[in-house]
């Protein structure tokens, strides 16, 4: 089969691989039908992910159809399903919690010893992202085997466009999970920093959940003409100082609630490299911790900082006192993707929600070298790429 | 000898026996039962090739060792109690002595914790030295990794892979 297989910094190829096949009785294999580049592919891309193999192919963003089926699978050939990066068990007792993304078992044994030395417990397996996330074969590509297939794909009912639903997989549950975590009560003015799939999902999910306000943050004009679509006041951080602007715009009060959905570029999923991390951070990323550090102060006492943003390693010159001072409340972790996806489903096809807005291009799956040199080059106007297998 | 209510095996004196535990979601009686049939513990212990039941009391371990070789024993039980302890020790004759002990305790909505004890007595001189690497430094990390593929049999049905197909599979294995 053809796959976006790793190769190194920059450097991503169409592959000729050998074909998944069922290895556990849990599996199923699902031909892709649309596949997704994400914001986190990019950490990938620019080569910040320790633990990376040439080969590797990437991808956790994708649906198809069921082709196979292992014999404890409960789904059927023919099934269209989307299903969610994060590689859940369904029967562990964090999964019991619908903690899915801190699941016990979704990591191969040998693959959970750096997870369980950097962050102290091993947390779920995903697909496409590094050895140090169970080294699974990701979905660019035209078939992928999925584990745990009982639990974690969600059929979608024939007829529904796959643009619809696609985003069910990750950044949908991402941005609704962070508004979630921001738990915003009637009346509340919410901030969000990042304008990507991520902030744009978190600002439309804070009004369905009852903001009064939604303030949106960004550099790139297109990505804020967006947030603007869904209601949102737009502050650009390159014209704007943005505590002031917080501050004015709340009558000196601050949000209620902040949303970090930017993350730290260099700060992925690191953690071997600790030094070199903080360097980075001190030259070249001070603008993405930035946000974070900036999301804190801004914030009114008393009020709720949701993160959904990935952060790695460490992060330097936090500001802890002014987070105990004020008394503010953190929330943050993967998204526990099969918790969300079924309500999610049924927001999408009551028309509360609508995704298709972010696709901005749609390629064959052979152009995904392309597709990647686009969405790094040029994010202002590369919202989403959306790759299609067999349509070369 | 440690003044706290610590285990043993978390001392920071380096003699102390290596011992983990983990928690598995599911009742005591059906672990113990899984353990106590030791053909079955092949299936998740990545060293063993194989067990051997030889009767109620003693099985035959064949264990790999390095550069494609194995060690064997006999393992007899001393200890047996149903839905809560085995504990064995190697027979006379044993390539690398050694005993352990595994422990099932109740663990309210959290299912069972698990504790395994594993003590080696690795043989002197050369041989001994590169078995010692295989099973004294490294028993704290197989022991580990050898519970979480238990835990993941028990609660899910499956050890977890990463693998593509069975080419991939048989690439990591090796
Ligand atoms: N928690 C999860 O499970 C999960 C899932 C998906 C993505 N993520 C993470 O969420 C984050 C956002 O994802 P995305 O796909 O939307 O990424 P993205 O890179 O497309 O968007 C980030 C946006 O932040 C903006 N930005 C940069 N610096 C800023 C600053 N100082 N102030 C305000 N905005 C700033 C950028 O211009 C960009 O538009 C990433 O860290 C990603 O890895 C987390
Ligand atoms: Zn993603
Ligand atoms: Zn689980």
């Amino acid at each position: 089969m053809k796959a976006i297989a790793w190769h190194g910094k920059h450097d991503v190829r169409v592959d000729n691989v050998d074909d998944p096949e069922i290895l556990n009785p849990r599996d199923a294999i699902i031909r892709v039908t649309s596949t997704a580049i994400c914001g986190s592919d990019l950490h990938l891309y620019d080569g910040y992910i320790p633990t990376m193999k040439s080969g590797d192919i990437l991808g956790h963003e994708f649906m198809g159809e069921v082709v196979e089926t292992g014999a404890k699978s409960t789904l059927k050939k023919g099934q269209r399903v989307v299903v969610p990066f994060t590689i859940s068990c369904g029967s562990c007792y964090h999964c019991g919690k619908h903690q899915y993304s801190a699941c016990d078992n979704g990591l191969p044994a040998d693959n959970q010893d750096i997870a369980q030395t950097l962050y102290g417990q091993p947390m779920s397996g995903l697909f496409g992202y590094s050895h140090m996330t169970g080294g699974y074969a990701g979905g660019q590509a035209e078939y992928v085997r999925v584990p745990f297939s009982d639990v974690g794909p969600i059929v979608v009912p024939d007829g529904v466009d796959d643009e619809k639903v696609l985003f069910l997989s990750d950044i949908l549950p991402t941005g609704w999970m962070a508004a979630e975590n921001a738990e915003i009560e009637p009346g509340d003015i919410v901030a969000v920093w990042g304008c990507g799939p991520v902030g744009l999902f978190a600002v439309q999910s804070a009004f369905l959940m009852g903001a009064e306000r939604v303030i949106a943050i960004d550099h790139f004009p297109n990505r804020l003409a967006l947030a603007k679509r869904f209601g949102a006041e737009t502050i650009n951080y390159e014209e704007t100082a943005v505590y002031d602007a917080l501050m004015q715009m709340t009558g000196g009060i601050g949000p209620d609630a902040c949303i970090d959905s930017v993350g730290l570029e260099a700060h992925g999923f690191f953690g071997d490299n600790v030094i070199d991390q903080i360097k980075v951070s001190t030259f070249l990323g001070t603008d993405r911790a930035h946000a974070n550090r900036q999301a804190i102060l801004a914030c009114r006492k008393g009020g709720r900082v949701s993160m959904p943003a990935v952060y790695g390693g460490f992060v330097d010159k936090w500001p802890l006192g002014a987070f105990m001072e004020k008394g503010l409340t953190l929330k943050t972790g993967q998204t526990h993707v099969q918790h969300y996806m079924p309500g999610l489903l049924a927001a999408i096809m009551e028309g509360k929600i609508d995704t298709t807005f972010l696709i901005s291009h749609r390629m064959a799956l052979e152009e995904g070298p392309q597709g990647y040199k686009m969405f790094h080059d040029d994010q202002d106007n590369v919202t989403k790429v959306v790759l299609k297998p067999g349509t070369a | 000898m440690a003044s706290d209510d610590a285990p043993k095996s978390a001392s920071r004196d380096g003699d102390a026996p290596i011992a983990r535990a983990v928690t598995i979601n599911r009742p005591r009686a059906e672990l113990y039962a899984y353990w106590r049939d030791f053909a079955k513990l092949a299936t998740f212990m990545e060293n063993v090739e194989r067990i051997e039941v030889i009767d109620e009391k003693r099985s035959h371990w064949v264990v790999k060792a390095p550069a494609g070789s194995t060690v064997e024993w006999d393992a007899i039980v001393t200890e047996d109690d149903p839905g809560a302890l085995i504990a064995w020790v190697s027979g006379d004759g044993a390539d690398v002595p050694n005993s352990g002990r595994v422990e099932f305790r109740d663990a309210g909505q959290r299912g069972t914790v698990v504790t395994a004890t594993i003590d080696y007595d690795p043989p002197a001189g050369i041989v001994g030295k590169v078995i010692a690497k295989l099973f004294q430094r490294e028993p704290a990390i197989q022991a580990r990794r050898d519970l979480r593929r238990f835990k993941q049999l028990m609660e899910t049905g499956e050890i977890a892979t990463g693998a593509r197909n069975r080419r991939e599979h048989e690439e990591r294995d090796a």
